[in-house]
């Protein structure tokens, strides 16, 4: 990570890849809920960060004050998406995710009925066999790398099967999506770099299935229309864009976050292990606890909220995570508590950008856990020094050194 | 009991369905309907308020009787 100066207030001056921070923001997310519960940086371009539930809930319904065109924690910077061939030739957006309305729902229409329960459940005995597949290769040694070895071949599979792309090239994926997301939030260089062999890749997939369709979900998009019109193509290059980027890091997070909470709590290792009728509920909490993704949002015209006016230009982090250990709404919110019952958290988002694959997530993040737990119960950390996490746009551990009887 | 999915509120998590799938069903946009009527059984009670508790939107209302919203 790149050396910034260590942080004195938080309050002023929040670091969001602060290494302390990205391992464990809850103290500091608790302490500025008390103290502001807004806080402001200059840092990364400058942002806000807001922490209360209902902050979050209000800022979601903000539209277009708050604008979605510009969703990430750091702003690519206005000249390097200017003189960007690829972007000129495959475009720079990803709806609907960096849409307002008008047109973020037709296009978001277009998305959601590929992800619906009913339409993910086909998915889920090729889950089912990657992951057993994944365990066979380890579970005779003892040892793995939970995160590298297990967790993050999930997604990166699944959703290369799903866009109908050959799974063998995942490890591929998963070195885009980390170069943009992680490494490229702190270095423009590697994001250019990175966004670049997406688009491309894309560009070159949505060309080839144009000429020859085929059963399957780019050809499916490119059959869409929209008021009687084709979709363009640099719109369905971007939704395609929009289904790598989004669905790797994060899925693989909640997964490896989850994984880490059981090697490093036996007590609900155990109760898990011994109650599997609790996943559903279990699942849920992990989701809350250890909420992966912040969103942001472009200010575009003067909005107060509570002490602080954002300005237009201002980015507003929608800090998800933080709203989701706010005890005005959550019991015990610093706790996990595998059976809780009443349990509104807002880790795949709120209003209407809510997470389009959340229901692919949890299948992948059930089917994950289960067969985890189905083949290695009893598990732990080698090395908690060794674990590493990611924080910013996405947060999990990227490392999990673990033992189990063999 | 009664429950009522308010449309304009529902996102689309999916949460009631989940969690009480015999009271609610969803569109293929995620919007949620409460199923029968929104009538629920006696015996369905408890996951009908597990609905309504994990809804992130708030989306899931008590009815009264008399058809007017309770808390």
């Amino acid at each position: 990570m790149t050396k910034t100066p260590p942080v004195e207030d938080w309050a002023t001056d929040y670091d969001i890849f602060d290494a302390g921070y990205v391992k464990d923001p809850v103290p500091v997310w608790d302490k500025l809920r008390e103290q502001c519960p807004i806080a402001h940086t200059e840092r990364w371009g400058g942002s806000w960060l807001p922490t209360s539930y209902e902050d979050m809930q209000a800022f979601v319904r903000m539209v277009p004050a708050l604008s979605s065109r510009d969703p990430l924690v750091v702003s690519e910077s206005k000249e390097e998406m200017e003189f960007d061939p690829i972007l000129d030739e495959y475009g720079n957006k990803a709806p609907p995710i960096t849409s307002d309305p008008p047109e973020h729902i037709p296009m978001r229409r277009l998305i959601l009925p590929l992800f619906t329960p009913k339409a993910v459940e086909p998915y889920r005995p090729f889950a089912e066999k990657l992951c057993h597949g994944l365990i066979d290769g380890f579970i005779a040694k003892g040892t793995c790398d939970a995160a590298l070895d297990y967790a993050v071949h999930i997604p990166a599979k699944t959703i290369a099967h799903v866009i109908g792309v050959d799974s063998e090239r995942s490890d591929e994926f998963v070195g885009w999506v980390r170069g943009l997301l992680e490494e490229g939030m702190q270095d423009p260089a590697k994001r250019i770099k990175y966004r670049g062999i997406i688009r491309q890749f894309f560009g070159e997939l949505v060309d080839a299935r144009k000429a020859n369709p085929r059963d399957d979900l780019v050809s499916r998009l490119l059959a869409q229309e929209i008021d009687g019109q084709p979709i363009a193509r640099k719109a369905v290059v971007g939704m395609c864009n929009l289904l790598l980027v989004a669905g790797i890091d994060t899925t693989w997070s909640s997964i490896s976050s989850a994984l880490w909470h059981f090697s490093t709590h036996p007590e609900d290792r155990r109760r898990l292990a011994n109650e599997p009728e609790l996943f559903p509920s279990a699942i849920e909490e992990m989701l809350r606890f250890y909420s992966p993704v912040t969103m942001a949002r472009e200010v575009t015209e003067e909005t107060r909220a509570g002490d602080v006016t954002f300005m237009p230009g201002d980015k507003v982090l929608l800090n998800f995570p933080g709203a989701n250990h706010d005890p005005a709404v959550f019991e015990d919110a610093d706790k996990v508590i595998l059976d809780r019952a009443k349990n509104r958290h807002i880790a795949f988002g709120i209003g209407s950008h809510r997470c389009a694959g959340s229901n692919l997530a949890r299948m992948e993040m059930d089917v994950a856990l289960r067969v985890w737990f189905e083949r290695i119960p009893e598990f732990e950390l080698t090395d908690p020094g060794a674990v590493t996490w990611a924080g910013g746009q996405v947060r999990g551990p990227r490392h999990l050194p673990f033992r189990f009887p063999v | 009991m009664r429950v009522r999915v308010n449309a304009d509120k529902c996102e689309g998590h999916n949460r009631c369905c989940a969690l009480a799938p015999e009271l609610f069903d969803v569109d293929d946009y995620g919007t949620a309907t409460a199923l029968n009527g929104g009538e629920v059984p006696v015996a369905l009670e408890a996951k009908a308020k597990l609905a309504v508790e994990n809804c992130p939107e708030y989306a899931i209302e008590y009815v009264r009787d008399g058809g007017e919203q309770d808390k």
